[in-house]
């Protein structure tokens, strides 16, 4: 059986001022992909562009076969309003309309493509249940919560039954307590979405629990790609191994030793060749007082930088020749009598290390 | 302390008219006055003249708003400039301006009596005219500055839910606006219904065809000052109610 093409396909690419976006993205039917990055990365300018908010000034955007914006190549540009695009948008900050009701408001799409007003509310109401908000269908937005709030621009933006859905960092708004029912909330609606969706967030935990996919953006290009267990097992850039917490190093490998740019040898348990990365949780780090003996490969001495709480933990960040954040336990940490400034000894176990190809 | 002083005086000076308005009021004939056909003519005139003017002024001032907020063109400082010079030009000099233009001979007046044999000088329907030429500019510097406030965001939401522009202005610009343009209804309405300069100018003072009430009030001081207060209180007792719808916007301390 030959693989469905992908029911998005998009190159964007949009400038403004130095800054420029090049992103290949291509999305399956039913498939979610998460737009990681910082702020300014240009995840929003890539959703604006898709919902014709915003023009691509090279590149195209391709939805189930139709093209949405092709920048004129060598005839006319190809170009798809907004409003005839059938993809449908959850806006950062919701932007229900203040002057209707949640329903009105979700029944807004159906009407303005033609459905009957009294379809149009069956429609919004069938949607305002799905979402559990059957009751609130007659208040103004002011007088939703913002989790309340969220599910009504979800359920306005599914109610035009869009091909695309696309959603901009829809749970940033929410306190963590709502964060946490709306994200399992959202994570069943998109499950059961035909269609593609494409969400935008800064939040790893956001889109690890949402996407099928991750595709990490940093200065408007694509720095690392793959499913949830790929992107944190082995991350390429220090920014994704700050957000899934792990030790990230560059360096060049021979067999189970990678020699990083400092001179720094880390030997692990994988062989490889070539340029690699090295990468070990801050918890399979153990600090001593003394050099231990015995079975650790990895043995380094260092300064103690900085000690903070982390969950139950604390975690210790080491300067000296390699730069690390470790993991103790209270316990230990009182034990070894950890303060700033002392000097104590890191080791890792080989078998901890993963060592994988640049 | 030293400020005190011409601050009274100042409050004083603004005040004593109105206090004088209402203490030389014939209170006592007062229902008998305002049942008089002439004052009803003058008030009945006023109202319809003054709302349609304020109708037309929403018919072409929104519009006129949306543009001078919404689009980009060269020139627009000017076209603003020229928005606002009703509000600083002497009515009179406005009337004679829509006499030149509209009267019989004009450069719009006499192909429109040519072709429809429609005049607009001395009619009410010149009445209208005036009163929305000096009204319309508090219409569009009111519109144009809630639609800069309005957060453009909501009409891209429209869009992407399927609205077209049009659809866009009606159901999401428009209920954004609504107070701002409630505020520039009210303010050109008010500012219609005491017009005098241009009207008397440009409509003549006909009774029961162009006489508004301003104009009745200033006939009227010259044969029965009785009715000239009783018109006078009508206008004060609107201006008074004017002021009140706007107090939110207009006289609330920041």
């Amino acid at each position: 059986m030959k693989p469905a093409d992908p029911i998005l396909d998009a190159r964007l690419v949009a400038e403004r001022g130095d800054f420029r976006l090049d992103l290949p993205l291509r999305v399956d039917a039913g498939e979610t992909v998460a737009l990681l990055g910082p702020n300014g990365a240009g995840k929003t300018t890539a959703l604006r562009s898709l919902a014709g908010l915003h023009g691509l000034s090279e590149g195209h955007a391709t939805l189930a076969g139709r093209d949405l914006d092709r920048p004129a190549e060598r005839r006319e540009r190809v170009w798809v309003a907004p409003e005839r695009r059938g993809i449908g948008v959850v806006f950062q900050d919701y932007l229900l309309f203040p002057h209707l009701t949640a329903l009105d408001n979700v029944a807004f799409g159906p009407r303005r493509r033609g459905v009957g007003r009294a379809r149009a509310r069956q429609v919004a109401a069938d949607w305002l249940a799905r979402v559990g908000l059957a009751d609130f269908a007659f208040r103004k937005p002011r007088e939703l919560s913002g989790g309340q709030a969220q599910r009504v621009a979800l359920a306005r933006a599914l109610a035009v039954e869009p091909t695309l859905l696309l959603l901009d960092e829809p749970l940033a708004a929410l306190d963590a307590r709502t964060r946490l029912d709306t994200r399992a909330e959202l994570h069943r609606h998109l499950e059961r979405h035909d269609g593609a969706a494409v969400l935008v967030t800064h939040d790893p935990v956001d889109a690890l629990v949402l996407a099928d996919r991750l595709i990490v953006v940093e200065d408007g290009a694509v720095v690392q790609e793959g499913d949830a267990e790929t992107v944190t097992a082995r991350p390429r850039t220090d920014y994704v191994a700050r957000l899934v917490g792990l030790n990230l190093y560059r360096g060049r490998a021979e067999g189970h030793s990678v020699r990083l740019d400092d001179g720094t040898v880390l030997t692990a348990d994988d062989a490889i060749d070539g340029d690699a990365f090295a990468a070990f949780a801050p918890s399979a780090v153990a600090l001593h007082a003394d050099r231990p003996e015995g079975s650790p490969r990895n043995v380094w001495e260092a300064t103690v930088a900085g000690v903070h709480r982390h969950g139950d933990n604390l975690r210790v960040q080491l300067d000296g020749p390699l730069r690390a954040a470790a993991d103790v336990t209270p316990g230990a940490a009182a034990q070894l009598g950890l303060v700033s400034g002392m000097r104590v000894w890191a080791a890792v176990k080989a078998a901890e290390i993963r060592a994988y190809p640049a | 302390m030293v400020l005190l002083v011409p601050a009274l005086l100042g409050l004083a000076f603004l005040t004593l008219p109105l206090a004088g308005l209402v203490i030389r009021a014939p209170w006592g004939t007062m229902p008998q006055r305002l049942a008089e056909p002439e004052v009803l003519d003058a008030l009945r005139l006023s109202v319809v003249t003054a709302t349609a003017a304020t109708g037309l002024c929403l018919l072409l001032g929104i519009p006129l708003a949306w543009l001078l907020a919404r689009v980009d063109f060269r020139g627009k400082g000017l076209v603003r400039a020229l928005v606002t010079v009703p509000l600083v030009l002497p009515p009179v000099v406005g009337g004679v301006a829509l006499l030149l233009v509209f009267g019989r001979n004009g450069l719009v007046g006499a192909p429109l009596h040519e072709a429809f044999g429609v005049s607009l000088p001395f009619t009410t329907a010149g009445v209208v005219a005036a009163m929305a030429f000096v009204a319309m500019p508090f219409l569009v510097v009111s519109v144009e500055g809630a639609l800069r406030g309005a957060d453009v965001r909501y009409e891209e939401a429209a869009a992407t839910l399927g609205a077209g522009r049009w659809s866009v202005f009606i159901h999401v610009t428009i209920p954004l606006v609504a107070p701002g343009i409630a505020a520039g209804a009210v303010l050109c309405w008010a500012r219609a219904l005491g017009e005098f300069g241009a009207t008397i100018t440009f409509a003549g003072n006909f009774p029961g065809r162009t006489q508004t009430m301003p104009l009745a009030v200033y006939l009227a001081l010259e044969t029965d000052l009785e009715a000239a207060i009783v018109l006078s209180l009508i206008l004060l007792a609107v201006s008074v109610t004017v002021l009140a719808c706007l107090r939110d916007r207009w006289t609330a301390t920041p």
